[in-house]
């Protein structure tokens, strides 16, 4: 029955269940949670990358745990090992075949810069072709440093203005070469 | 019997049996001989069917840089019967376009050996049905493990059938930095540690510009 004494006011109990922040915060929280690694191993590196999805480093308590191998599905590719020539155009195409946004990881000194192959057929680091958000030192870095690194990659994701880039595209992820040159 | 009297002993059977071989000194652990090539394809047929080398593990591409011949291969046969090793070393008679003849014929696992001494030293197996390189992308113009090829390795195009946007990267010299690293012993742990002895381009020394 309603009564001229309808109260229209404050309501203590809608209050519990809203939550009033910024978009950017919640687009970013849910992002950064579930990052779903695309494992591009490529060598030595990449049994790090395997010990870290296992019991004993539990890669999922940091909710990046779901390995993918196809592009399509997923959103950061670690590199994990050393890019040859031949191998460059390859691992480019598979960057390209993944949705935005995404993100890239190169794990261990192959990957940041070529390593310890200094020779004619050794890409010397992917962020000359892909653009690297996180490089992780070490020969092969250890488990521990690739958490690290990717709860670094995590902070980045929350600091990004994911609103304004949600419908448009985001600024351009091209390497340019004169950098690298 | 030592095993230094039947490394001997194999090598002068077969000296003695094929006037075309020639002895190769200095090798310690097989008997090895030389094979002209233009005599290679029947001494392998003999050594697979009259001799029982029924297995070729290896071939070698090998170069001599300022010798002649300059390039050779060099093939590792077994018996496995007898767990016995042949070293034959061929050379191939033209130091500007080596030419050996194949041998995947009579063992196919030489398929992809004489690829590789093909991709690396530039030698042509005559006779192969499927030459092509198997470790640098087709297009790769040179043959890096010749002598006169660098290290760091020489400018050239990466391999791509549609070059893609954004991954416009060439192949660079990458000379190596403080090397070669090797071990000297030395008094305390940390002199004996591999360094590079070439410091010209280090950490506080910036990287010539070339
Ligand atoms: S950084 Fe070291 S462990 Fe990793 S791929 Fe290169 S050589 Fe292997």
């Amino acid at each position: 029955m309603s009564s001229s004494t309808t109260e229209y006011g404050y309501n203590s109990k809608v209050e519990g269940e809203v939550i009033v922040t910024k978009a950017d915060a919640v687009i970013n929280w849910v992002r950064s949670n579930s990052v779903w690694p695309m494992p591009m191993g490529l060598a030595c590196c990449a049994i790090e990358l395997m010990g870290s999805g296992g019991s004993r480093f539990d890669i999922s308590r940091f909710g990046m745990e779901v390995m993918r191998f196809s592009p399509r599905q997923s959103d950061c590719m670690i590199v994990a090992g050393t890019v040859t020539y031949k191998m460059a155009e390859v691992v480019r195409r598979i960057y390209d075949q993944m949705a935005e946004p995404k993100w890239v990881v190169a794990m261990g000194a192959c990957a940041s810069s070529g390593g310890m192959f200094r020779s004619y057929a050794t890409l010397q680091g992917v962020d000359r072709i892909l653009p690297v958000d996180v490089y992780i030192s070490g020969c092969p870095p250890k488990p521990e440093a690739l958490l690290d690194g990717m709860m670094l990659l995590q902070e980045k994701i929350r600091r990004e203005p994911a609103t304004k880039t949600l419908l448009r595209p985001r600024p351009s992820r091209i390497v340019d070469t004169k950098v690298v040159a | 019997m030592s095993a230094t009297d039947t490394v001997s002993s194999l090598q002068s059977t077969l000296l003695a049996r094929f006037s075309y071989l020639t002895p190769r000194s200095g090798s310690a652990d097989h008997p090895a001989v030389n094979v002209p090539a233009e005599n290679l394809v029947s001494f392998a047929t003999a050594l697979r069917d009259e001799l029982g080398f029924d297995m070729l593990t290896d071939i070698a591409g090998a170069d001599w840089d300022q010798e002649s011949p300059r390039f050779a291969a060099v093939y590792h046969f077994v018996r496995t019967a007898k767990c016995e090793y042949l070293r034959v070393v061929c050379a191939a008679p033209d130091d500007v376009a080596p030419s050996i003849p194949s041998l995947v014929a009579l063992y196919p696992s030489a398929n992809w050996f004489e690829r590789e001494a093909h991709d690396m030293f530039g030698i042509d197996f005559a006779g192969h049905p499927d030459l092509r390189r198997i470790l640098m992308w087709d297009s790769y113009p040179w043959h890096p493990l010749r002598k006169e090829f660098p290290l760091a390795g020489k400018e050239t195009d990466i391999p791509s059938d549609d070059q893609i946007e954004g991954a416009r990267t060439k192949v660079r010299p990458a000379p190596l930095a403080g090397g070669p690293f090797v071990a000297t012993p030395g008094k305390t742990m940390h002199d004996g540690e591999p360094h590079g002895k070439d410091q010209s381009w280090n950490e506080t020394q910036p990287k010539p510009t070339r």
